[in-house]
């Protein structure tokens, strides 16, 4: 996390085995190891597989949709930053590929995000050095 | 018969002293490490015994008093001269965690008489400005994302239950409802002479839909301490025995990509303890389940076996939960009726299993004592220690 003080924005840090997934969302792309022996999907990402201990990792593209798996909306923040922001929907997004992403349901009333609704990614410029993978329903665009 | 029944660990070990400060709400001027002394020495009296007597020390992390070297300055602190030392951290399953490595110093003979203690001036406003050093590289992944701490994530198993199985929000409610009833008899509980209805749960305000409030845990200051020793060495102390029948534990890093968010390492944790004790669900009388949140205790209870995946709503509702009833739980009212001492809410069920198991719990007795099952969970669903108590070896 790289706050200044406990009550600024909390943002990740960018740094070290996670760097390339950040720097891949910067670029409005979700990029995730995957291990070449047993094919998990590494989440977060780390030089080894913490499912086989496979060290052959390979970075892929993942295609940004997804279902919620589960979800709440959040009346009372812990961090203080997000403590005007709510009411606002946290959720475990499953995407496709099968990994589950902790993130946020935007774009629609809260109370509208149900368990197995289609979603699909959005990639949230907070400043020039931090974008965050954010989730709204599937097909906003096109309706 | 379970390789840790056959290591020879069964009801080697009996809880024989118990120690246990009125929890508070503000840290009141003093520290952690004053407050564990004051449980520590509560506890050494009530097992009949002395300074001297100590010879084992299990502590765990003080979340304000965070600090290398923390069972060497607590032994300073209390001047023990100790053969077994050990620092457990383990999240909610520290306390059940705690009592599980001193049966096993005790049954493997590396001391004969440990002092479980654990205790912090846990501020909830204060958290905000001084957060404890919890560091997981998950952290860059969940917090950005306004993941709401622990609340969250168990609001999250709360509605994944609900979607899939129909649980609603009075059964949860319910759980909370009936451990008040059972923490009006109990004075040093924070909400001693608040007594509180399910309608009053669902009316309290929405932290992390579905969860309300008065489902939610209120952490505070306190501290608690259990003293163990030999069971054969138990008949001169003042107090009955409490024997450690059985205890296990099981850790699953990954809740998030787990198979199935709600089916926990508590399956494991509560096969092993009482695959130990040679005793099942059906024996246990009385249980102390770590309740953090109403979602927990649903999940914890279906997964040590009391009632079936899924069944956990219809099963709370069935059931009288109350010190009276027919399904005792969290007889003390829980930590949600007593508050959350740091890593020591979990001892306050510890505690309690064994006073009820003594006989030592006076109004809120349970007609039928004979086994508790204790269990304590830490992270979300991440590691659980179950333990099995009992009146008789």
């Amino acid at each position: 996390m790289s706050a200044k003080s406990p009550l600024d924005r909390p943002l990740p840090s960018g740094k070290g085995d996670s760097a390339r997934y950040w720097t891949a969302l910067r670029a409005g792309r979700i990029e995730l190891p995957r291990c070449q022996a047993c094919e998990s999907l590494v989440f977060y990402p780390r030089p080894h597989c913490p499912v086989c201990h496979g060290h052959d990792l390979e970075w892929v593209t993942l295609s940004g949709r997804g279902r919620v798996y589960t979800c709440t909306v959040v009346h009372r923040a812990t961090h203080p930053w997000f403590m005007d922001k709510t009411p606002y929907v946290y959720a475990l997004v499953e995407l496709e590929e099968g990994v589950r992403l902790p993130s946020q349901i935007v774009g629609v009333p809260p109370a509208e995000v149900t368990i197995g609704l289609a979603v699909e990614a959005l990639f949230e410029k907070v400043d020039d050095e931090h974008t965050l993978l954010l989730f709204r329903p599937a097909g906003l665009l096109e309706a | 018969m379970s390789i840790l029944a056959e290591a020879g660990l069964r009801g080697r070990a009996a809880i024989v002293g118990l120690g246990e400060l009125a929890p508070t709400k503000k840290p009141e001027g003093r520290t952690p490490l004053e407050l564990i002394s004051e449980a520590a020495m509560a506890a050494i009296a009530d097992a009949g015994l002395t300074r001297g007597d100590i010879d084992g020390l299990v502590v765990c992390p003080a979340m304000m008093q965070y600090s290398m070297l923390w069972p060497s300055i607590v032994a300073e602190h209390l001047g023990l001269s100790l053969s077994y030392m050990e620092f457990v951290d383990l999240g909610g399953a520290t306390a059940c965690g705690m009592v599980a490595r001193a049966a096993a110093a005790i049954a493997t003979r590396r001391a004969t008489t440990v002092l479980c203690v654990s205790g912090d001036t846990w501020d909830p406003q204060g958290m905000y400005l001084k957060p404890p050093p919890l560091l997981f590289p998950l952290r860059d992944f969940t917090v950005p994302y306004g993941a709401a701490g622990a609340n969250a994530d168990y609001a999250m198993a709360a509605r994944l239950h609900m979607h899939r199985y129909g649980t609603t929000s009075r059964q949860l409610a319910k759980i909370a409802a009936d451990q008040r009833k059972s923490a009006q008899e109990n004075p040093l509980a924070l909400f001693y002479g608040h007594p509180l209805s399910i309608d009053d749960v669902l009316a309290s305000p929405m932290v992390c839909d579905p969860l309300h409030k008065l489902e939610i845990v209120l952490p505070c200051c306190g501290a608690e301490a259990a003293v163990l020793t030999a069971s054969d060495r138990t008949q001169d102390l003042p107090h009955p025995p409490a024997y450690v029948l059985g205890f296990g534990e099981a850790l699953d890093p990954d809740p998030f990509q787990r198979e199935d968010f709600l089916t926990t390492p508590t399956v494991e944790s509560a096969r092993r303890a009482f695959g130990m004790a040679g005793l099942g669900p059906r024996d246990v009388t009385l249980a102390e389940i770590y309740d953090c949140y109403t979602s927990a205790v649903l999940i914890e209870l279906e997964d040590a076996g009391f009632c079936h995946k899924g069944e956990g709503g219809p099963f709370v509702e069935a059931h009288d939960l109350t010190f009276g009833g027919d399904f005792p739980l969290n007889t003390n009212g829980g930590m949600l009726s007593f508050g959350q001492p740091g890593l020591g809410g979990g001892m306050t069920l510890v505690l309690e299993g064994a006073r009820q198991v003594m006989g030592r719990a006076g109004p809120r007795q349970v007609r039928r004592n004979d086994v508790a099952f204790v269990h304590g969970n830490g992270g979300t669903f991440t590691e659980e220690c179950s333990l099995i108590l009992s009146r008789e070896r």
